[in-house]
């Protein structure tokens, strides 16, 4: 037996959706402590989850029967209307294990604190992950690309782009965002870019990939053109799909995840590359968004291989596949960590010092906070300094100034908040309520 | 190494779970029948709040005789703590993954007396994140 101390003994509750993400994310402030030498850190995929915004998304629609249809729904207990979520997506927070999965049910009415409800909890996000910026993305909008109703990705989008660009983005400057292309509609996103790419705040320009579109057709051309104009990138952001005919033999959730996440973005890879997009729009900047980084080396591996056999097929190449996508920006996230060898491979083989972006994917259940990539072994220190903030800024033209407040400071003041307030009350009760199955 | 004092036993359900922070270290406390286990608050993936997350039965795959999957159910004497950043899932009375028994939260001693249950802290410098 050791010394007897006397010691302040707090209890800490359980973590659920609603708990405040400054608890949740405290693990993350305290090893934010030890990325303090990096002199900016952006984060570049993070999410929102719509539902509990959705009212005020719909009441933007420009489209009276959509709307009337949509606040319909809303008045009827849909908590989502017009949105095609599949339900087996329901399965992300397996079960409640991931609770923030299912949130955000955090308070966020101490009228001390300004702004909107979602930038009050962004601007906690970033505070205790230790982050400057963040880049915001859609969650269950990420499958609107396959929704067949009349009209719905086109009016959806452009209420999404303004409740962005209108409410949200001039509320904080730390919020970044993507201008969300309706991409069934070539014509429609040609208008948006033009409407919405100025927009203080916008970075980029987002494509949901999970959708069937040849990403070569003709009719897309112009488009890029625009794009590659405003000097800002065209972002594919990957996501799922339970039902596309082949995942539908996939029985378990983390079976269709683990391939879904890939699947659309190799798809639309392959096409970029062999129809030699990159040749016509040499200044178009492409960022491929949440699917990991284990998909690259494999395909650029394929790739060169059946060029050199195939030219003929891929005429307009000048050089390897793999020599065109290394020109190419990657976000970080869900980094693929359990072969550590593997890893270093890719990074080498992507030129992650300058291509490579950290992304956390918060508040989605395989986030990434900033020390998955600080505490990489085999990264120079310039490496990470690059992937975590210097290579955003230069592909978003940001300033490099520091931007976030000392992670000392955040777990400080949160340490003498916490104590009474009544969320902290409340998720205590809940924990001392625990039951297990079969306990009376 | 420094005991500390973190109250009477009979205050803890069976199972049951305190996850307590005394100065920088955050340690788990569970009971389950009738004993107690105790680990550091710190998942061995990436350092989540491992012991503050859901406690749920193991899941297991009922395989019959034919070699045909009944599906998915749940272990009648098994239960484990769930890091609530990714969901790791830890046996309790072992701290292991269920899987990987590799990854283990690092476990911290624990006794009672006198009614009373005292943890032992980590030596400075041995804790984390
Ligand atoms: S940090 Fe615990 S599962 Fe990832």
């Amino acid at each position: 037996m050791g010394d007897l101390a006397q010691e302040i003994v707090r209890d800490l509750p359980e973590i659920t959706a609603a708990t405040d993400t400054r608890d949740y994310l405290a693990h993350a402030a305290r090893f934010a402590q030890r990325h303090e030498k990096y002199e900016l850190i952006v984060d570049v995929d993070a999410h929102l989850q719509e539902a509990q915004f959705w009212p005020e998304i719909i009441e933007l629609l420009e489209n009276d029967v959509l709307k009337q249809t949509a606040q319909t729904m809303l008045k009827g207990g849909m908590a989502m209307p017009l949105s095609n979520l599949a339900p087996g997506l329901n399965f992300q927070s397996m079960a409640g294990r991931v609770p923030h999965q299912s949130g955000p049910r955090e308070r966020t009415d101490d009228p001390a604190t300004a702004g909107h409800r979602f930038v009050q909890i962004v601007r906690r996000t970033m505070d205790t992950m230790g982050v400057d910026y963040q880049v915001i993305f859609p969650t269950s909008m990420l499958l609107l690309g396959l929704n067949p109703a009349d009209g719905v990705e086109l009016y959806l989008s452009r209420a999404y782009n303004r409740w962005l660009c209108e409410i949200i983005l001039p509320q904080e400057k730390r919020i970044l965002g993507m201008v969300y292309l309706p991409f069934n509609s070539p014509e429609a996103c040609e208008q948006l870019v033009k409407e919405f790419g100025g927009v203080s705040g916008v970075v980029g320009f987002t494509v949901t990939s999970v959708r069937f579109a040849p990403v070569h057709s003709p009719s897309y051309m112009r488009l890029y053109s625009m794009i590659e104009d405003t000097g800002k990138p065209l972002v594919f952001h990957a996501g799922p799909n339970w039902n596309d005919a082949s995942f539908k033999t996939l029985n378990r959730f983390i079976s269709m995840h683990s391939l879904s996440f890939v699947h659309y973005n190799l798809i639309h890879m392959t096409n970029w590359v062999i129809n030699a997009i990159p040749e016509r729009f040499p200044k178009l900047k492409v960022l491929w968004v949440e699917s990991g980084l284990a998909w690259i080396p494999y395909l650029m591996q394929r790739l060169d291989h059946e060029f050199l056999m195939r030219q003929n097929e891929a005429p307009g190449l000048k050089k390897l596949p793999s020599d065109y996508m290394r020109e190419m920006y990657f976000s970080s996230q869900p980094m693929e960590q359990v072969h550590p060898k593997a890893l270093q491979v890719t990074m080498e083989m992507i030129n992650a010092e300058s291509q490579l972006l950290y992304a956390s994917d918060w508040p989605h259940w395989d986030f990434n906070p900033p020390h998955t990539v600080t505490t990489l072994p085999f990264l120079s220190d310039q490496a990470k300094r690059n992937i975590l903030g210097l290579n955003a800024a230069r592909l978003f033209d940001l300033p490099i100034k520091r931007l976030r407040p000392r992670p000392e400071d955040v777990v400080a003041q949160r340490k003498t908040d916490v104590l009474d307030a009544p969320a902290f009350r409340e998720a205590r009760e809940e924990d001392a309520e625990l039951r297990f199955p079969g306990q009376a | 190494m420094p005991e500390v004092n973190i109250g009477k036993a009979s205050s803890f359900q069976d199972p049951g779970r305190r996850v307590v922070e005394i100065g920088s270290v955050q340690i788990g406390v569970f009971q389950l029948d009738g004993k107690f286990y105790a680990y550091e608050n710190r998942c061995p993936h990436l350092g989540g709040p491992a012991c503050q997350g859901k406690i749920l039965p193991r899941v297991l795959e009922a395989v019959a005789e034919d070699k045909k999957s009944a599906g998915r159910v749940f272990s009648r004497d098994q239960l484990n703590i769930i890091c609530p950043w990714h969901g790791f899932e830890f046996d309790i009375r072992t701290g292991k993954h269920v899987a990987i028994s590799k990854y283990r939260l690092r476990p911290v001693p624990i006794r009672t007396g006198g009614g009373d249950v005292y943890v032992t802290l980590p030596r400075k410098g041995e804790s984390g994140p």
